[in-house]
Formats: C-alpha cells, sequence, structure tokens
C-alpha cells in the first residue's frame, strides 16, 4: 500500500506512451483503493502483526506482553516446555491425515473425472451430484457424518450389520477407526472439488495428441500414460498442492465428528492452535506455531514442485 | 455404446451418485422423525410417524437456540460480504486488467501470492485487529476481514481481459470517463462473472466455520454453522432436532447450487487451472 500511494503521486508527472488525451494518472489507483484497504488491513498487515505476536508472550487477557525473543519458537523445539507433546501430537495428527487423505484424493477424483469426461447422456447431472456434498460445508457435513458414524445408533454400522458384516465399530471413539472416519469423510465431501479440476485440464488437451496416439496404435493404457498425465501435469500440481494446503487446514470434521477422540490423537494442528490462541489465549505461543506450520508448508509445497519439475 | 454396456455404464454411475445422495437425504428424513426413531436399531427407512416436531423445537423461541436467528444472520453475512467481494473486486480487477501503471505487477502478484497463505497465519492477529475495531462477537467481523477476496480479483480480471475493446473504445470516444466505462461497459457486459463470483462468495462465507466458532460468542449473533456446534452439544440425543438445523443451513445452498451449478463448477475449474 505504502508502494501504491508512493507510485500514485510520482507517476502523475511521468510520460505514459500512446495514452488517449489523458494518462491513467491516479484513476488506477482509486479503482485499486478499497480493495487495497480491506487487502492492508485484513491480510497483509496481519501476516507481519502476527509474527510480531509470536515474539512476545502475548496473554490477550493480561496487560503485560513482554518481548521474549523467539522463546516461543524455542518452547516447541524443548522437550520440558508444556506446549512440546500436544503440539508435535497434533502436527503429527495433521501429518497422518494428510499422508492418507492427499493420495485419494489426487487419485479417485482422477478415476471419477476420466469417466465423466467421457460423452454420454445425463453427464452435467452426474458431475452436478458428485458435486454437491462440497457446498454443504463442513459444519453441516460434520454433525451429519457425526450422526452417521455413531457407533450404537448409527446407519454405518447398521449398514454394516444388516450385509453380515461387523456393527459395532468405534467409527469417532477408536483407532484406528476414527481416521477412516474423518479421511472418508472427506473424500466424500471434497472428492467432486478435484474433480471438476481434473475435468477442466482434461478438456484443455488438444484432441490431436489423441488422434496422434491412435495413429500410432496406442491403447487405452499407453493413450492415458503418454497423453493424458503429461496434460494434466499442471493440473495435477495445482491438485496435488492444493489438496496437501487444505489437509493441512483440516479442522472442521475433527472437531464436529471426533472431538480429538480417543484422546487427543485426532486433535490437528489448526485445532490445537486455536485452542492455545483463542480458547486459552496463549496468542504468542499459538501464533509461533502457525508461522512454524506455515514454514512446514511452503517446504513441502517447494518439494512437491521440485518433483514436478524434474520428471521432465 | 452397446445397449448393455449402457445399462453397465448407468448402473455403476447411478450407484455412485447413491454414496454422494444417500447421506444427505437421510438427514433430511431423520429430521421428520422422532427422536425415538431417530435412534432406533436397527433403523427405520420413512418415518413411521412423520412429524415436525423438530422444527417446532428448533424455531420454538428457545434463546440458547435461537434458530431463526441465526438464519437469518448467516443469510446477512453471506450476501453482505458477497456485495462487499463484488464491489471491491470488480473495481480493482478492472484496473488491473485495462489500465496501465506503475506498480502494477508487484500490485497482482502480491494478490495472487496471498491465495497461498494458509488462513490459519492470520486467524489470531486478525482476531486481534477485529477486537480493535470493536466487531468481536459481530456480524462486521464476519463480513468485513474476508471481503478483500484474492480470487475474486483474480476471476473477474481474467474474465475482464476477454472482453472486446472496441466497445469501451467507442465509449472513450464519445468522452466517458474510466467510471462511466466501468459502471456503463464492463460491469453490463460481466453479468454471469459476477453472478459467478456473487454464488462462490456467498458459498464460501456461508459455510464458513472456524472463523465464527471463536469470534461469535452471544446465541443471538451466532451463524447457522456454530449455531449447529451448540446444537450438537445441546440435543446430544435429540438427533431429529440436529439434522432439521443441518437441513436449514443446506437447504439454500442447494437451492442455490442447483440453478448456478454450471457457473459454480466452471468458476471452480477456471480457478483450478489458471491458477
Amino acid at each position: 500500500m505504502v508502494d501504491v500511494l508512493a507510485e500514485a503521486t510520482t507517476s502523475t508527472s511521468a510520460p505514459v506512451a500512446a495514452a488517449p488525451r489523458r494518462g491513467p494518472g491516479l484513476t488506477p489507483y482509486l479503482f485499486l483503493a478499497p480493495y487495497a484497504l480491506l487487502f492492508l488491513t485484513f491480510t497483509l498487515a496481519p501476516a507481519a502483526y502476527g509474527l510480531w505476536i509470536s515474539l512476545h508472550d502475548w496473554d490477550y487477557l493480561l496487560p503485560g506482553k513482554p518481548f521474549v525473543g523467539l522463546d516461543n519458537y524455542k518452547a516447541l523445539f524443548s522437550s520440558t516446555s508444556p506446549v512440546f507433546d500436544f503440539f508435535w501430537q497434533s502436527m503429527q495428527a495433521t501429518g497422518v491425515f494428510t499422508v492418507f487423505s492427499v493420495p485419494l484424493l489426487v487419485a479417485v477424483p482422477l478415476g471419477i473425472a476420466l469417466i465423466l469426461n467421457r460423452s454420454f447422456k445425463g453427464r452435467t447431472v452426474f458431475r452436478a451430484v458428485y458435486f454437491a456434498p462440497y457446498v454443504l460445508g463442513v459444519a453441516v457435513i460434520g454433525v451429519l457424518w457425526r450422526f452417521l458414524l455413531d457407533p450404537n445408533l448409527g446407519a454405518v454400522n447398521a449398514l454394516l450389520g444388516a450385509i453380515g458384516l461387523p456393527d459395532s465399530t468405534a467409527w469417532t471413539t477408536g483407532l484406528p477407526w476414527a481416521w477412516v472416519s474423518l479421511v472418508g469423510v472427506t473424500v466424500w465431501w471434497t472428492l467432486g472439488f478435484n474433480a471438476v479440476i481434473y475435468i477442466a485440464g482434461l478438456q484443455d488437451i488438444p484432441r490431436e495428441l489423441y488422434d496422434a496416439a491412435k495413429v500410432d496404435g496406442a491403447g487405452r493404457w499407453a493413450e492415458f500414460r503418454h497423453v493424458t498425465l503429461p496434460g494434466l501435469r499442471p493440473v495435477l500440481l495445482f491438485v496435488v498442492i492444493n489438496t496437501i494446503l487444505a489437509s493441512s487446514n483440516m479442522f472442521g470434521q475433527a472437531y464436529l465428528i471426533t472431538q480429538g477422540a480417543p484422546g487427543v490423537e485426532t486433535r490437528t494442528a489448526i485445532m490445537y492452535i486455536a485452542e492455545e490462541g483463542l480458547r486459552s489465549y496463549r496468542m504468542g505461543s499459538a501464533a509461533a506455531m502457525s508461522y512454524l506450520l506455515t514454514l512446514a508448508l511452503l517446504l513441502i509445497s517447494m518439494v512437491t514442485f521440485r518433483l514436478f519439475r524434474t520428471k521432465d | 455404446m452397446g445397449r448393455v454396456r449402457g445399462i453397465a455404464w448407468y448402473t455403476m454411475l447411478s450407484g455412485l451418485s447413491l454414496v454422494f445422495i444417500a447421506p444427505v437425504v437421510w438427514m433430511l428424513i431423520t429430521s421428520f422423525k422422532t427422536p425415538d426413531e431417530a435412534t432406533r436399531v436397527p433403523p427405520t427407512l420413512l418415518p413411521q410417524d412423520p412429524t415436525t416436531s423438530a422444527y417446532d423445537t428448533l424455531f420454538g423461541g428457545d434463546s440458547q437456540t435461537p434458530v431463526l436467528r441465526w438464519f437469518l444472520n448467516s443469510l446477512l453475512a453471506a450476501s453482505g460480504q458477497a456485495l462487499l467481494v463484488l464491489v471491491v473486486a470488480s473495481m480493482a480487477a478492472y484496473a488491473l486488467a485495462r489500465m496501465d501503471f506503475r506498480g502494477k505487477k508487484i500490485v497482482f502478484s502480491m494478490i495472487i501470492a496471498t491465495m497461498f497463505v494458509p488462513i490459519f497465519t492470520l486467524i489470531i492477529p486478525n482476531f486481534l485487529i477485529i477486537d480493535r475495531l470493536g466487531w468481536l462477537d459481530s456480524l462486521w467481523g464476519l463480513i468485513i476481514p474476508g471481503a478483500a477476496s484474492a480470487f475474486g480479483v483474480f476471476f473477474l480480471r481474467q474474465f475482464f481481459l476477454g472482453l472486446p475493446r472496441e466497445l469501451e473504445e467507442a465509449a472513450v470516444l464519445e468522452g466517458a470517463n474510466s467510471w462511466q466505462i466501468f459502471t456503463k461497459v464492463i460491469l453490463p457486459l460481466s453479468k454471469p462473472a459476477l453472478a459467478t463470483l456473487a454464488v462462490i462468495a456467498f458459498l464460501t462465507n456461508w459455510n464458513d466455520f472456524i472463523w465464527p466458532v471463536y469470534v461469535l460468542f452471544s446465541p443471538e449473533n451466532f451463524t447457522l454453522p456454530p449455531g449447529l456446534g451448540t446444537l450438537q452439544g445441546a440435543y446430544n440425543i435429540n438427533y431429529p432436532v440436529i439434522m432439521a438445523g443441518a437441513s436449514l443451513a443446506s437447504i439454500p445452498v442447494l437451492i442455490l447450487f442447483v440453478v448456478a451449478q454450471r457457473y459454480i463448477i466452471e468458476g471452480v475449474s477456471r480457478s483450478g487451472l489458471k491458477g
């Protein structure tokens, strides 16, 4: 913003090539101003403010917020600190969730997209149906699946019992079942989103490539490997990164379905950060945790980029 | 496609559809059961004795769970934010798509870069900013902070870039200024894109969970998502009431989805591809 303003005051005098009658002058900055105000206040400033907070012993309820340097960060790496165990437990929970949900959310929607990209009657209806759960929001799907997965009276166990399978699985309270539930519900909920992105990507692959593959006598599988997959590479990269970021944000499902159960095993990093910062009001510590998590995600995203690039 | 293969094809697709639809239908059905029947083992498929008592409980004016109020709050917050997103994002996108100015590249890349900033890094500082502004426990805190939609700017900019320049040039010759071009030429030509963004922004705000759960404290200020969380706590064994609440939260978005699904899906895929 400071930048923008500085530009605004100087550019009026700057020569503008081929300007019709009047240079753009202040006008573009005026058009940008309302957005810039919101962007500065609620995106850029808080990003910096959070770093500042993380360097303080920032108890929301107390008047003094002493500067403590990197102590909040050091505490996260010191096994004697009170937050150490809970923090890494929650990071592990987020890690477990990500490791199991990302491959499923990358592969299954691709299969669905390949099916829904073929031309047949009613294709748009099926696309809509598979996408529909995504518009419901995590609060609705959370309370809904909490009910469906209830070990004693839920429809899932009743259905399993009806077809002769074990009917008393502790979907919401036992391990590893709580993870199966959280991953399963998330795949069910968000699969349509990735599928739609794949479909758009599939449509951008030039038809001629497929025709050429046919001329070369390629079968279905060869066609998929040599035309579809390479054509989808940028889309695939987007889906992988986007899904990793979304998984690392997992909150509502665990908050509503397992409530961290059986103990705190399914309490994810965001859940713990929110509790520490916004329930216990230890905001400095919570801010430090969120930046450490961001750093981890940045590294993972960079590694992913690398992996996709070196496949050339 | 052969007849037999056709039948197999549609059977597979329909079976898969059932997986996506059945839970939602179950939610609706349960909301019309009695608490007793909702927890019967084995469950009944259709309500033996259909009742709207769950909805009566919800709308019965329980001061701890004022569901009608939550519904209106959700409606206000989501439409308020959608409107704000449309105004500020379209103006910014217009400048970025159609004007030359110094710093344009930097501004645009900064906006795009924030699409990849994890939301949770902003939650704690934004909580403090909202507190400073006196917006904690109010709808303002729900409407304003999320309105700087990077996606909105990106999406509209892409659309504006594709609009023909001729009409704009004609307006310039007639002496129209930038604001007139924006409101009389660009915006009317962009109705489909604006509608798409409005729907996406509405859905996003309507379904937001973590932020309202932590910045709203009084039951009368809740929106539906935190409200549903408290319903689950308050009526732990009364599943019809919880399912009725979930149905109420779903109905507007499902209607919106059915009406605008082509645009929503297009918007999603566009945001994904060229992001």
